[in-house]
């Protein structure tokens, strides 16, 4: 039995009820027991004083690389839900990029008897679309569901063949799960480096047009159209992409997409002086797309905010930038960046923000979670929006070290964060 | 006694001003001469060591880096690709330190990896010089080719120079664009779409599509080498239909002003870019190139070891 826990006098927000205000939360037997004023709790039950704190349903990522199996060295599912609970998640999903990839029952089930034994954030796998993500031939959505599995992705691999995306598609709307697809047409992308514009002109470096991830991001809305089913479009980052998704939201389509915090803060000029932790897939780009997708995340036309969170290791980075990975850490810096880039600058009010970090992820792959609701999970997170602090990579919790952020001012953080009804972080005892 | 000094690397023209770009220049006047001499030597770099580490194929630029070198009496030693721990797969940073730690003083480098020689002057304390890194930039050929079109025009302010060709993969055009820009003269680039950089135009150049225009234009044109590979990866169609749509023709050359001059990076592929009559023919200047980039590259040499701007001073006939 889990000791019973008071959470006293913080500011609560729930988006899941649009209630904002200043309360108690009572947890017990790892659900939300009670939300009012002046709550007493059992004896010996552990209270937290929250005053001038935030308490809201703890927030997850649709969208995290955990590397295990098989790149245990960069990241593990116990460290990467660890850096998650640092990060004020509760929960996130893996994507079955590792090796071997999620494309069968045994490797969904190890996944989620690691995050078991680790403790600490949830974490949900995501199956393959294609067996070993060739692009070839169909996984077995129903055995991959059955082992735990919530979504299914090839994630880090276009899905290039229409003919097995629209079969992904019917299929996956037989078990009512997602399919998050990576919008990359690579034949245009043709191997390039980063964004294609006037930095990569200067740089020499081989750009990568914006048309590549819209002409895949138009084909997927439109075998929605055809297909009925539920997509979602991993990392957006184009302003074409967002105005593409825009027009398929009017016409009622099952689209739903989301946007890094990445995305929504640096542009290809982060690539100046080759800074290989710049270099991302899709790449950072223009000033005009930040201010799209940041408008997209204001009025829902993004319904997420997910951070691909993509350990690599200092080894893989400090090289030639061609020949660097891409992507770079998320988990422990995305709140701080959300609210230094979108709340305190008045684009996106707070609840709104938790709204696409908790609420609205839950409901895109139907997680519990994202909710104060009495009888809902005990997943919470503590925050102070007002802390400041500077980005220190040798301080995460991730096994990795590759940010473009070190250094950083931001303000908010995590303070406590609570899953099961068991603080799993506290930031004071860290 | 110098105010100006070039920095500890060279690894582009973007970030160097007009009157570094002059300096340069200027030491490179000085330099000519000593190649002249029947002892073509002076003592200038007398006790330093340069590695020069080549991970591309070169023949120009490399002799042309290792007589600068020895002719100002530094100690070289050439590394290639081929029959090094390269092949064995170190790292481009450990390759570099493990040569730092055998106390030398410079590095002149060509890479096929964009960035590579300014990733290797923030990784040791050694001078880099950048021999042409991927499609970046190839400074020490952007610094030759500006002192030739000096040579021969007095100045480069006002000058027209139409850089032609696959601009796209270009490190030569890229070095060309910022030296020439910063010293005044006005840039055209031409070659068809499919060969040009996105936002090219924001380099504050102007892009003339078809050759007979630029040809009328330019005062000076740098005809830029066509690798064979641009045919196979898809970019044009084939190597014939470049020549008769892009290549530089003498009957071309009929609308061209009366004193303009043609240049060259090299290699060549006679018959593509450039037909044999131009490259060979009056206009050339070429083999003055080929000339200047020694000098050019004792200039960077010297100026990047501590050199001050009158070189004769310090110099002189062994």
């Amino acid at each position: 039995m889990t000791r019973p826990i008071l959470i006293k006098g913080g500011r609560v927000i729930d988006p899941s009820r649009r209630s904002d205000g200043v309360a108690d939360v009572y947890l017990a037997e790892g659900r939300v027991a009670s939300v009012g004023l002046n709550i007493t709790g059992e004896d010996g039950c552990l209270i937290i004083d929250a005053k001038g704190k935030v308490v809201t349903p703890g927030l997850i990522d649709l969208h995290v690389h955990l590397r295990e199996p098989g790149f245990e060295d960069l990241e593990t599912v116990a460290t990467g839900a660890m850096a998650a609970a640092a990060g004020g998640f509760t929960a996130v999903c893996a994507m079955p990029n590792t090796d071997p990839p999620l494309d069968n029952q045994g490797a969904i089930g190890f996944v989620i008897s690691q995050a078991q034994k680790a403790g600490k954030a949830r974490v949900y796998p995501i199956g393959t679309i294609s067996l070993g993500q060739k692009g070839e031939k169909l996984s077995e959505f129903g055995e991959l569901m059955s082992a735990g599995a919530v979504a299914v992705s090839d994630d880090g691999k276009p899905v290039m063949s229409s003919h097995l995306m629209r079969t992904a598609m019917e299929y996956a709307k037989t078990f009512g799960i997602p399919v998050a697809d990576h919008c990359e047409e690579i034949t245009l992308a043709h191997a390039g480096a980063m964004h294609e514009g006037i930095v990569a002109t200067k740089l020499g470096l081989k750009g990568i047009p914006s048309a590549a991830e819209e002409i895949h991001v138009a084909r997927d809305i439109i075998l929605s159209e055809l297909t009925g089913a539920h997509i979602h479009l991993c990392h957006m980052s184009t302003r074409g992409s967002v105005s593409l998704i825009r027009r398929a939201k009017d016409m009622g389509l099952r689209v739903t997409a989301e946007v890094t915090p990445h995305h929504f803060t640096l542009t290809h000029e982060a690539c100046l002086g080759y800074n290989t932790n710049a270099k991302m897939n899709p790449p950072l780009r223009e000033w005009a797309d930040v201010e799209a997708v940041r408008e997209a995340l204001k009025d829902g036309t993004v319904d997420v905010i997910a951070t691909d969170h993509a350990p690599h290791p200092y080894d893989a980075k400090e090289r030639e930038f061609d020949d660097a990975p891409n992507g770079i850490l998320g988990l422990e810096t995305a709140f701080g960046l959300a609210i230094t880039e979108l709340v305190r600058p008045g684009i996106v009010a707070l609840p709104d923000l938790l709204y696409r970090m908790s609420t609205r992820p839950a409901q895109l792959f139907n997680l519990p979670g994202g909710s104060l609701a009495v009888g809902a999970p005990a997943d919470i997170a503590i925050f102070d929006p007002e802390a400041e602090w500077t980005v220190e990579p040798s301080r995460f919790y991730s096994k990795s070290r590759n940010t473009p952020f070190g250094g950083r001012k931001l303000f908010g953080r995590a303070e406590l964060t609570i899953v099961r009804g068991r603080v799993v972080y506290d930031r004071a005892n860290a | 006694m110098t105010p100006l000094s070039l920095g500890k690397d060279l690894v582009g023209l973007e970030h160097l001003s007009a009157e570094q770009l002059r300096l340069i220049l200027d030491t490179a006047e000085h330099f000519k001469e000593v190649s002249e001499r029947p002892i073509k030597k002076v003592p200038a770099l007398r006790g330093k060591t340069i590695v020069n580490l080549f991970f591309e194929a070169s023949t120009r630029t490399r002799i042309s880096f290792e007589f600068a070198e020895k002719r100002l009496s530094a100690d070289t030693v050439n590394v290639a690709t081929s029959g090094s721990s390269i092949s064995k797969g170190e790292t481009l940073v450990d390759t570099a330190r493990n040569l730092e730690a055998m106390r030398i003083d410079m590095v002149v480098i060509r890479h096929h990896a964009s960035g590579s020689a300014e990733f290797l002057g923030k990784r040791i304390g050694s001078n880099v010089i950048n021999a042409g890194d991927g499609k970046h930039e190839h400074p020490t050929q952007g610094l030759l080719d500006i002192l030739t079109l000096r040579d021969r025009f007095g100045k480069i302010e006002g000058l027209k120079v139409a850089i032609c060709g696959d601009v796209l993969h270009s490190r030569v055009a890229r070095s060309n664009i910022w030296g020439l820009k910063k010293l005044g003269a006005e840039v055209a680039v031409c070659g068809p779409h499919s060969l040009m950089p996105r936002s090219i135009g924001e380099l504050g150049v102007e892009m003339i599509p078809r050759i007979d225009d630029a040809i009328a234009w330019a005062d000076a044109l740098n005809v830029l080498r066509l690798q064979l590979e641009r045919m196979t990866s898809g970019f044009i169609p084939s190597l014939r239909e470049y020549n008769r749509v892009f290549g530089v023709t003498r009957e071309r050359l009929e609308r061209a002003k009366k004193d303009v001059v043609i240049m060259h990076p090299g290699p060549m592929n006679r018959g593509v870019e450039i037909d044999s009559d131009v490259a060979d023919g009056p206009f050339s200047l070429i083999l003055p190139q080929v000339t200047n980039g020694v000098a050019v590259r004792m200039a960077v040499l010297y100026l990047l070891a501590g050199g001050t701007p009158e070189p004769q001073q310090t110099g002189g006939n062994e």
